[in-house]
């Protein structure tokens, strides 16, 4: 983009690519590290318009203690909320160093005026928000006018200022092309997004595979061209430990260790949780335990 | 805005632990006879050779070493099966054996990838994926067109030519032996074929499986041993057909050999392909056809890029990416899962490469290989990138044949057109653009066999493949491979 340069992605060459990753082998240690770093990126997420205080309060628990008969088990990284529960999510998760993730901006659509988007920011930021979740105006991206999706992305990062870490969702499924994707991943990240995020999850097809090596390989890309190092969360449809070791081995062989902590890759996900603390338990005793052995809130 | 220091860490911490594909259920005889008139035969001279394990420096089994006694026992047998059973069979019928090979290999592709893997030293991920189902797929291929000649060339008349005499390469064994077997029988011939004498195994595996499918004695005869043996196949007056696939060195020998006789004769040999990317490529993808292009089976691989020509606007950007695509190729253990880059194939061949390495840095060229410790048992050579190059080096003229990339960049189109022509071979070229137009104005100027649009190193036995130049002639696969098995008088 800065350079004049056009970045082009061919869609047969990112998919030779995923599968190289896809046939890469975890095995025991291994796989332990990495089941274990998988949860602790986790941003436990109800966005539901059903959600209550008492089914928030319930997430939030969970969130503290994953599976507390196994031991020294890291927790999620964020609970992700809507504005009007992060109040609440904030008290119940006091002293937990787990931080409170809220979507804004008219989520999931976007479709409003940009004085709502940022009226919706700033109740979540009031109410104690440590992360925003962002959604981008995907019709004017397909209008064409990707300077407004850029001002409005900039508009609510200065929202947000700087202790206040903003998620910037591209609703991939939305975009159509691969191309698309890039061009927003590079928008997003130029406008000032801390993070870009696939997909609201509200819409199928959510994360995929091939969708983040192109956003992944953006981040690059921005990493080199400015020296911002900006973080990366596939979200939606990302529910079993096979699937998420997968995405981290994309990101420690496109982006390497600095990536490779939750301060820069997340997983927006509801159900992962459990299925990443079956394998750990799998791996500790040999046998896969039942499904009911580990708590569903 | 200032520029902060970057650098990634893709050496990461998270190392994967080993993942050894399962080697249990490989029986390996400790020696193999010949396979002549569908009998396991005692070479003539009683002796054996050893074949290794390029990983572990380990003796694997002991090959017959055939010599010119038994090369005619050989062309005696499948002449004689020739006459009396397989050029009377119908197409229909010949079919039906040759789905068969296909189906067991299909059985039996874990015990053949496992083989191929301790036997040459390449990947199991590549033997498994790529080596052994694409044999089994020529198979399958050419047994289709078993029955349906006299419509693939209608009006021509296609007959058999006889016997065939097949030489095949150490690169991708069981796969170059099906690309050779699997024409000549659908067109009705019989073969006498040697494998390399550093990987025999898999191609005497395959003989085991076309006993087991049955073939009638003869119609596929399996001699092993050295150049000699291959010699005695070339020069041997009951030969019809001579199918080598090879150095142009060795080409160069064969072709002097039948000079004056009716053999008919395809040579696939040597190749240093040009990889072109254009500044408006898809730059990451065009980086994985590049690791594709020369790292794919240690860059043994007649038709690898391995001459790397990049535009100037994007050079510094692709030489990075590349780079750092590099830092995360595991060379090791072939029988690892996880393992991209295996073990050379033999101690002679590790000495070209190195031989080649020495001689670009003495060209003054600038080297690259990623980090790492290499095993002390085994032959082993890192993924090796040299920049600073010209048209002028000899190792941008001459086939290295391991995982070395000289690194040229050019301005204009006609310029790259020029460099990639500029070679005595012509086997394969890869174009990287996002404009079609640009694609289809250089694959009709390149003069390669084979052109790769954002893509490289994929094959299929629909698609024929062949060289231009000293790169050889002849094609194998698609329908013009089986041209190379019949004559067409009327």
């Amino acid at each position: 983009m800065k350079d004049f340069k056009i970045i082009t992605v061919d869609q047969v060459g990112i998919g030779d690519r995923v599968s190289r990753i896809t046939k890469r082998s975890v095995k025991n240690e291994a796989k332990i590290h990495g089941l274990r770093m998988a949860l602790n990126m986790i941003d436990l997420t109800t966005l539901e318009g059903a959600d209550t205080i008492n089914k928030v309060k319930q997430l939030c628990y969970k969130g503290m203690h994953l599976h507390d008969a196994y031991p020294d088990l890291p927790t999620v990284a964020a609970i992700c909320v809507y504005p009007n529960f992060v109040g609440l999510a904030k008290e119940q998760l006091k002293g937990s160093g787990i931080n409170v993730a809220s979507v804004a901006t008219a989520f999931p659509s976007g479709n409003s005026s940009l004085e709502v988007k940022i009226t919706d920011t700033k109740m979540a930021i009031d109410a104690g928000a440590d992360e925003v979740d962002m959604v981008i105006s995907r019709g004017k991206f397909h209008q064409g006018e990707y300077n407004y999706v850029f001002d409005e992305i900039a508009k609510i990062k200065e929202t947000c200022g700087k202790n206040v870490r903003l998620k910037t969702i591209l609703e991939t499924g939305e975009l159509g092309s691969l191309d698309n994707i890039r061009r927003a991943s590079d928008i997003a990240m130029h406008a000032g997004s801390d993070f870009i995020k696939t997909s609201t999850g509200k819409i199928s097809p959510a994360a995929t595979l091939p969708v983040t090596l192109v956003m992944l390989e953006a981040i690059k890309d921005y990493y080199y061209e400015t020296g911002i190092q900006i973080g990366m969360k596939p979200a939606g449809g990302i529910s079993n430990s096979k699937l998420a070791l997968q995405y981290l081995m994309l990101v420690k062989e496109t982006l390497g260790d600095k990536w490779l902590t939750n301060q820069w890759f997340r997983f927006g996900a509801s159900s992962l949780a459990n299925d990443l603390l079956m394998q750990l338990e799998k791996q500790r005793s040999g046998n896969y335990q039942s499904k009911d052995y580990f708590s569903k809130d | 805005m200032s520029k902060k220091e970057t650098k990634l860490n893709l050496k990461s911490n998270w190392d994967l632990a080993p993942s050894l594909e399962s080697t249990s259920h490989v029986k390996l005889k400790n020696k193999y006879d010949l396979f002549i008139g569908g009998k396991w035969v005692k070479p003539s001279s009683g002796k054996y050779f050893d074949t290794i394990n390029p990983a572990t420096e380990e003796k694997l089994a002991s090959i017959a070493n055939g010599n010119k006694k038994d090369v005619d026992l050989a062309v005696k047998a499948a002449r004689k099966a020739y006459d009396t059973t397989w050029s009377k069979l119908s197409g229909k019928e010949r079919g039906k054996y040759i789905f068969r090979i296909a189906r067991i290999m299909q059985e039996k592709a874990k015990e053949l990838a496992v083989v191929e893997t301790l036997d040459g030293g390449k990947p199991i991920r590549e033997s498994r994926d790529i080596d052994i189902p694409l044999a089994a797929n020529h198979f399958f291929y050419y047994a289709g067109w078993a029955d349906k000649l006299d419509y693939a060339f209608p009006n021509r008349n296609p007959k058999s030519l006889g016997v065939a005499g097949q030489i095949t390469p150490w690169n991708f064994p069981l796969l170059m032996a099906a690309w050779k077997i699997a024409p000549a029988l659908a067109c009705g011939n019989t073969v006498v074929l040697k494998p390399a004498e550093t990987t025999s195994l898999t191609t005497l595996l395959l003989a085991e499986i076309i006993e087991e499918a049955g073939l009638p004695a003869g119609v596929v005869n399996i001699v092993t041993g050295a150049g000699d043996t291959g010699a005695e196949i070339v020069n041997h007056s009951g030969i019809d057909k001579i199918a080598f696939t090879g150095s142009t060195g060795v080409g160069k020998i064969i072709q002097n050999a039948i000079a004056g006789t009716d053999k008919k004769i395809t040579l696939e040999l040597g190749g240093k392909a040009a990889n072109i990317v254009f500044e408006d490529a898809p730059l990451d993808q065009a980086v994985e056809g590049i690791v594709n292009g020369i790292f794919f089976n240690q860059g043994h691989v007649c038709c690898a890029g391995s001459r790397l020509l990049v535009q100037e606007s994007v050079y510094d950007i692709v030489l990075r990416k590349l780079k750092d695509r590099m830092e995360s190729l595991i060379v090791g253990n072939p029988i690892d899962k996880n393992t991209d880059i295996g073990a050379i194939n033999s101690k002679s061949q590790l000495d070209t490469i190195n031989h080649y390495i020495k001689l670009g840095k003495e060209e003054g060229a600038e080297i690259y290989q990623p980090e790492g410790k290499l095993d002390k048992k085994g032959y082993w050579c890192k993924p090796t990138l040299f920049t600073g190059v010209a048209q002028s080096n000899r190792i941008v003229q001459e086939e290295i044949f391991g995982p070395v990339l000289a690194i040229q960049t050019f301005r204009t189109i006609e310029e790259a057109i020029t460099k990639a022509n500029n070679t005595p071979y012509g086997l394969s070229a890869g174009v990287w653009t996002d404009k079609g137009s640009k694609i289809f104005n250089m694959t009709s100027q390149l003069r390669a066999g084979i052109v790769w649009a954002n893509t490289f190193n994929k094959f299929d036995p629909t698609s024929p493949f062949g060289g231009y130049k000293e790169s050889g002639f002849g094609r194998e696969g698609g329908l013009h491979g089986l041209e190379a098995y019949l004559s067409f008088e009327n």
